[in-house]
């Protein structure tokens, strides 16, 4: 029986491989950045350090994905949703630590706002110019929006294709009001502009290389939190609900509690992830919302494999990296590229390129084993024949 | 149920409340009771309909504690139905279903019925295919089920051994680490026996246990299943004539929706009404 306590999730030797490498990486870029003057051969720029936070927060994001898709069966189509709301939260704070240094020069309001005429801060900007507000919104919002509109669709058991449409159209609905100038988000343009982050300059070498491994450290921490989840009980539970919901009712589980558990954790990781993409890029405009992304996501996962967590992850950061390098050479082949990619893993690689690996790995090994067996088992065939 | 209705049934001028007996505690709303000799459940006048088609027409079935009965009848006769109004997955249109005298099934949720002691196996096996047969029966195993306490729970030395000792009772304890998936169709039909069990249910639904296993498989389901009764009362829906003479001390025929016969195999079997209609055939 697998002990389930969190420190054994801490423990184990996937969790333990997949920090190595990852906090291996950070560190390598971490050194090859400060260390290294700019004009040396081994010198990583600013541009390769911010481009890695962002492989890892949208590895987080496919993290939170892989949680409720390949754990619980839920294909939500919408989870770029909460990554945009935890990076609004954090555009917002971003934006009130311009202070008067805007066009305007403003010291209350930004930017947008003096453009618009408005006099004053609306209310439910009041607060986000303290951080620790910031960060508790920063899981609040996203976490209660999952959690108002999972109990109502996991309470009238909305499942499959309809459920994953409604995510849609709860991102779709989002991202047209987000680019509306009367909600207060800085409409079309979204929130930018951006000068520092806890009186750390966002210009600055070292402020990016710290957003590096603060992500990195997210990231590890939700890897952590998410193996524990699916290694203990609940996690068997939820896996109960993916196979078999009707058998788990009946066995006396209330389902809908535990899917609108996991769409709220997940929920919340994705908007840990959000607010942590928007720094590094220094912009969250409503785009962010669009249902492309939630798709993109979607692709990420499969590509990678489900219900692995780490497949998820892999999988995030190699088809970003396939789509920096392909828009660089062919930007408007990419979606072209995209959707036959989404299609190929669907055909061939229905577990993904971590299955890929699994099966061929376990051949091998069957391979090797039966080699193995037989020179044993000629052996001594070969000793009764005189 | 109108409210009239239900005030003239709770003020029936021939009913003596509980309260009212000597030597009975009185029974808690929402608690079950089920001493020896009693009955556990009620089934009452239900009709279900699809479309029109009567499923079910006012069956009436008393079901004791204890009791291990089968039920027959041809395709289409409501057998499935029953069990689906039974564990809440169908709701009657009129009639009503009690658990003990307290538990109104028909205003329960599936989840409800089966935290209150009702337990379910499914004609066709389901278990959870990605699961070992160990963990299927420990997600069904008796206890709390709330999303926070699974995921801070740990299996104590005493669950273990439940665990084992179930899956020893359904033969599966060599199979214990084999995904449920792989096991064979009378393994899986076990398995799902033994979540029911785990689920230290006061009913057992069996639906169709037999079907296709071995005949020395069906003859270790037969005495699982009469082991069982006793402890638990068992109702077991089966097409297998020959398994229920082995099994059944009473049965119950369906026809159309509602009970045609009931008696010992040997009065059902020469009930006239019977040989007619089902096994006359």
């Amino acid at each position: 029986m697998r002990d389930s306590t969190f420190k054994s999730a801490f423990n184990d030797r996937t969790a333990k491989t997949f920090m190595a490498v990852l906090f291996g990486a950070t560190l390598l870029v971490t050194v090859l950045n400060q260390l290294f003057p700019a004009d040396s051969a081994l010198h990583v720029s600013a541009y390769t350090v911010t481009l890695l936070g962002k492989y890892l927060c949208y590895a987080l994001l496919a993290l939170a994905l892989d949680l409720v898709w390949g754990y619980c069966g839920i294909l939500s189509l919408g989870h770029g949703a909460f990554f945009a709301l935890g990076g609004y939260a954090m555009g917002m704070y971003l934006m009130r630590q311009i202070g008067d240094r805007g066009v305007y020069g403003n010291p209350e309001l930004p930017d947008f706002m003096v453009f618009l005429n408005w006099s004053e801060l609306p209310w439910y900007w009041h607060g986000f110019d303290q951080f620790w507000f910031t960060a508790l919104m920063i899981l609040l919002v996203p976490g209660l929006l999952a959690f108002v509109f999972g109990w109502l669709a996991f309470r009238s058991r909305v499942t499959g294709v309809y459920l994953s449409i409604i995510t849609q159209a709860l991102t779709y609905a989002l991202m047209l009001a987000f680019f509306r100038n009367e909600l207060g988000f800085g409409g079309n343009n979204g929130l930018t502009d951006f000068k520092d982050l806890l009186g750390f300059s966002l210009q600055s070498d070292t402020t990016r290389v710290g957003l590096l491994i603060a992500t990195a450290v997210a990231l590890a921490g939700a890897f952590i939190l998410c193996r524990w989840i699916t290694g203990s009980k609940l996690g068997r539970v939820v896996m109960a609900v993916r196979d078999a919901e009707s058998r788990a009712r009946f066995v006396g589980y209330r389902t809908e509690h535990y899917k609108l558990w996991i769409f709220t954790l997940s929920a919340i990781l994705a908007g840990i992830a959000g607010a942590l993409y928007v720094p590094q890029v220094g912009i969250i405009n409503p785009g962010e919302f669009s249902p492309l992304n939630s798709i993109e996501l979607v692709v990420w996962v499969a590509v990678g494999g489900r219900a692995t967590l780490y497949g998820a992850v892999i999988g995030a950061i190699l088809v970003n990296y396939g789509k920096t390098v392909f828009t660089g050479i062919m930007p408007e082949a990419w979606l072209f590229a995209l959707g036959g990619l989404f299609v190929a893993v669907t055909v061939f690689l229905p577990h993904g390129l971590v299955g890929l690996v699994a099966e061929n790995w376990g051949k091998v090994k069957t391979r090797f084993a039966q080699n193995g067996n037989a020179s044993n088992t000629t052996n001594p065939a070969e000793g009764d024949t005189p | 149920m109108s409210a009239l209705d239900s005030l003239r049934e709770t003020f029936r001028r021939d009913q003596v409340f509980d309260f009212m007996r000597q030597g009975t505690r009185p029974v808690a709303p929402g608690q079950l009771d089920s001493g020896a000799g009693k009955n556990i459940l009620y089934l009452e006048d239900i009709t279900v309909s699809f479309d029109g088609f009567k499923a079910l027409n006012d069956l009436t079935m008393y079901i004791k504690t204890g009791e291990l009965r089968c039920i027959i009848g041809p395709n289409g006769a409501g057998k499935s139905t029953m069990m689906d109004v039974i564990t809440g997955k169908t709701r009657p249109d009129s009639g009503t279903c009690f658990f003990g005298q307290t538990l109104d099934l028909t205003r329960m949720s599936e989840t409800d019925i089966a935290t209150a002691g009702i337990g379910r196996k499914f004609q066709k096996p389901t278990v959870f295919p990605e699961h070992t047969a160990f963990e299927n029966l420990e997600l069904a195993m008796h206890g709390a089920k709330g999303p926070w306490h699974s995921l801070f729970t740990q299996l104590s030395g005493e669950q273990k051994n439940w665990i084992e000792e179930t899956l020893y009772t359904v033969g599966l304890l060599e199979d214990r680490n084999k995904v449920a998936g792989l096991l064979s169709h009378g393994q899986k039909q076990w398995l799902e026996i033994g979540m029911v069990l785990m689920q230290k249910p006061q009913l057992l639904l069996v639906d169709e246990p037999i079907a296709g296993m071995t005949r020395q498989e069906v003859d270790r389901t037969g005495e699982l299943l009469q082991s069982l009764a006793g402890k638990h009362s068992v109702v077991v829906v089966e097409h297998d004539m020959e398994f229920i003479r082995s099994i059944a001390s009473t049965v119950t025929v369906l026809h159309q929706g509602s009970v045609l016969a009931e008696g010992t195999m040997e009065q059902v079997q020469n009930d006239p009404k019977v040989i007619e209609v089902y096994l006359g055939e």
